[in-house]
């Protein structure tokens, strides 16, 4: 055990913050849930990949840095602290982007991995489906193969800013006989092929912050196949574990979001400690962040040592999205009764930045995932408990 | 950059496991509970030859001169077995009070070499417990009388059992009277000693919470695998299984805070105190969740004493308010937290 930063470490995290701070936007972008704010976070992305910051972890020929984990959370420490905007193409970048790199043929990296990492390219993900949402396997879009082309039918949901995205990474049943896990390929799907059509779904927050896409014989190059036919399944989840338990969300988002927790209580601390629960759940969201940044540590000192993370990563995303609730949960009892204004009202305080990570922490037990499938999985992979 | 322990340290852990697993079974706690004394000293005397006694004595002195994040591995141990034996307040909190006593003092060695040899007890009354916990079958007890600590002898101190519901504890209210000859630390020097011992007594109850909080979510797996009803172990309903991934989840975030507060009181790091109430209050919560979901999937066989849960649910129970209640600690959290020169945010968690 060696808790101090290499000179490498440091001069990197000098680096980063450097940068940041000169190039972090003064203003903050509009919500990247919109068409304008869209189009400057993807601009921001470019500012980005051009400091080769956008993918650090990605080797240099990718676009990327060859970091390694440790730089990685070192980035994410100094990229959260510095306020910068939230990274609008993550689902691409960490979901398909590693899937790629393991599975992907040398063409399709080349052809897409340093376009996503200079969001070139806007990702969308094709999982859900009306009638297959946490039980994944139960998809029944159609990808029939004619020749050198698949014939894609069907409708996906819930999709993370789709109407905004170039395209789409998903799940299709190519085997029309078979069922659940089985039959299903891993395709990318260029959102403006004939025969797509992108449907937004208003989310909580008044924005089309995801949507529905239905496919009708929309025609997809077999060579945009992820992974051998029929063998989806295992190429979505081989990657799942990890990114999403980790990748996605790093601690030093939340460790940013206890801080300033910490100062919207001390600036209200009058009215807030009339609720004596109120300083209690403050220093709480302290000690949680803290406890997933130390668990990241030492979950990524282990991966560095050659083991491989386990199912106990499915605990990381019951951690953070709990968390994050919790802390939003906290300002909005700190805000009291101007909590509810939006950025509109004159009123609003720090532009309503409060209420909007509120109503997006809804969402975190349940995307990616939800938090009753994770126990699930806890349950029985981890502790080996008999599948019901 | 490396928040991982080395390959000795994952295997010494091991070895202790396999050494416990047998020596430490439940049958044989539950013998010793139904002892006057409480306590076996032929149990004292096998850890005692296993080496076990001599982790935190000093090489010199014929010990191993293991730290704090050595012991964050072996606590947990203890705590899983939930041995009936106050063997880590000798031989980890007493053991780092007295090696880092002078050398003026003239029994400092030889108690040393006598917690190396398990042929010495030493009960430990820090102010911030009320009573002391096996002051009764102690040889040395070090005891403070405002910043002072002495270091009496069994024969010079009165000793008033306080039973516990947890029948491995035995605690006492020690009546005493401080002297000269007794005291071995004074003003500064005995206050910084206190304020050490504080640390080590509560990094050494986070870490057998902790482990407590593993046994009781082993057995629970273990119970609900078995037992059936509706046709299928109740292990496989999700109600039972998410009790016990909440359980799962809250101990794997325990551990990163628990070796974190090691290594800072190892190190001695500005902000040790700060991370040390963390992790008692993370290892608690653990064990407490553990406990109260571990006694709901046993149903009414967690409400007796024929199943082994009790043992190790009562013993959390206690140690949780043991070297300062939740109280104490989050006081000592929101001091830091809410105070004006708190360094929070990312970036911060190693103190940079």
């Amino acid at each position: 055990m060696d808790l101090a930063y290499t000179p490498k470490q440091r001069a990197f995290r000098a680096e980063v913050r450097a940068w940041l701070a000169d190039n972090v936007p003064r203003t903050p972008l509009a919500s990247y849930d919109t068409r304008e704010g869209f189009e400057q976070h993807r601009e921001w992305e470019r500012r980005l990949f051009d400091a080769r910051l956008s993918m650090v972890m990605w080797p240099e020929a990718l676009g990327g840095r060859g970091c390694d984990l440790i730089e990685w959370l070192i980035f994410e420490e100094e990229y959260y602290a510095s306020g910068a905007p939230l990274r609008v193409n993550q689902n691409g970048q960490l979901l398909l982007g590693p899937t790629l790199m393991e599975f992907g043929t040398e063409a399709q990296k080349q052809r897409f991995l340093p376009r996503m990492a200079a969001s070139e390219d806007m990702w969308a993900q094709g999982w859900s489906e009306p009638n297959a949402g946490s039980d994944m396997a139960a998809i029944t879009s159609k990808a029939i193969r004619e020749g050198d082309h698949y014939v894609l039918n069907g409708q996906k949901t819930w999709s993370t800013r789709a109407i905004y995205a170039d395209w789409l990474f998903g799940l299709f049943r190519s085997d029309p006989a078979s069922s659940r896990h089985h039959g299903l390929s891993f395709l990318l799907v260029p959102l403006d092929s004939p025969g797509v059509t992108i449907r937004p779904i208003r989310a909580l927050n008044g924005k089309d912050a995801f949507a529905e896409i239905f496919f009708d014989d929309v025609r997809v190059p077999v060579e945009n196949r992820v992974g051998d036919e029929g063998k989806g399944w295992h190429v979505a989840m081989a990657t799942a574990g990890f990114e999403r338990g980790l990748l996605l969300r790093s601690p030093g988002r939340f460790q940013h979001t206890a801080r300033r927790l910490v100062a919207l209580y001390q600036a209200h601390r009058e009215s807030a400690d009339r609720d004596p629960t109120i300083r209690d759940a403050v220093c709480e969201s302290w000690m949680g962040a803290e406890a997933y940044a130390l668990s990241a540590y030492h979950t990524v000192g282990r991966l560095a040592k050659g083991a491989r993370i386990g199912d106990e990563a499915s605990t990381n995303k019951i951690v953070w999205s709990e968390l994050d609730l919790k802390m939003h949960e906290t300002a909005m009892r700190i805000l009291g009764a101007r909590g509810e204004l939006v950025a509109e009202a004159p009123e609003a305080e720090d532009g309503a930045s409060w209420l909007e990570g509120f109503l997006f922490a809804q969402a975190g037990p349940i995307y990616a995932g939800t938090n009753e499938i994770q126990r699930n999985i806890i349950a029985e992979r981890m502790l080996g408990l008999p599948k019901s | 950059m490396d928040f991982t322990f080395s390959d000795d340290q994952l295997a010494f852990r091991e070895a202790v496991s396999r050494f416990l697993m047998t020596e430490a079974a439940p049958e044989m706690l539950r013998e010793i509970w139904e002892t006057d004394v409480g306590r076996s000293p032929d149990l004292r005397h096998r850890i005692a030859e296993q080496g076990l006694m001599a982790l935190s004595v000093p090489e010199s002195c014929g010990g191993l001169g293991m730290d704090d994040v050595a012991w964050s591995l072996m606590t947990q141990e203890l705590g899983y077995y939930a041995i009936p034996d106050s063997l880590a307040d000798t031989a980890y909190v007493a053991a780092g009070l007295i090696a880092a006593l002078p050398d003026s003092v003239p029994a400092r060695e030889d108690w040393l070499r006598r917690i190396t040899d398990g042929s010495i007890r030493i009960a430990v009354g820090h102010p911030v417990n009320p009573l002391v916990a096996d002051a009764h079958p102690a040889d040395v007890l070090l005891l403070a009388h405002g910043d002072e600590v002495h270091a009496v002898p069994r024969s010079l101190a009165d000793v008033v059992a306080n039973p516990s519901i947890d029948r491995s504890r035995r605690l006492g209210r020690v009546v005493w009277e401080p002297n000269t000859a007794t005291r071995v630390a004074a003003g500064e020097a005995g206050r910084a000693l206190w304020a050490a011992t504080l640390e080590r007594g509560v990094l050494s109850v986070s870490g057998q919470l902790l482990g407590l909080a593993q046994r009781m979510l082993d057995l629970s797996v273990d119970y609900t695998a078995q037992r059936k009803q509706f046709g299928k172990p109740i292990g496989s309903f999700q109600a039972v299984k998410h009790h016990l991934a909440d359980v799962a989840t809250r101990i794997e975030f325990a551990k990163p805070v628990l070796y974190r507060a090691a290594h800072a009181v190892a190190r001695g790091d500005a902000d040790a105190a700060v991370r040390v109430s963390h992790a008692k209050l993370a290892c608690g919560e653990a064990a407490w969740l553990a406990g109260r979901h571990g006694i709901q999937v046993h149903g009414a066989m967690g409400y007796t004493w024929e199943v082994d849960l009790q043992m190790f649910m009562k013993r959390a129970w206690a140690l949780d308010a043991s070297w300062g209640d939740r109280g104490f600690h989050k006081a000592r959290v929101a001091g830091f937290v809410l105070g004006d020169a708190a360094a929070l945010g990312p970036g911060r968690t190693f103190g940079e």
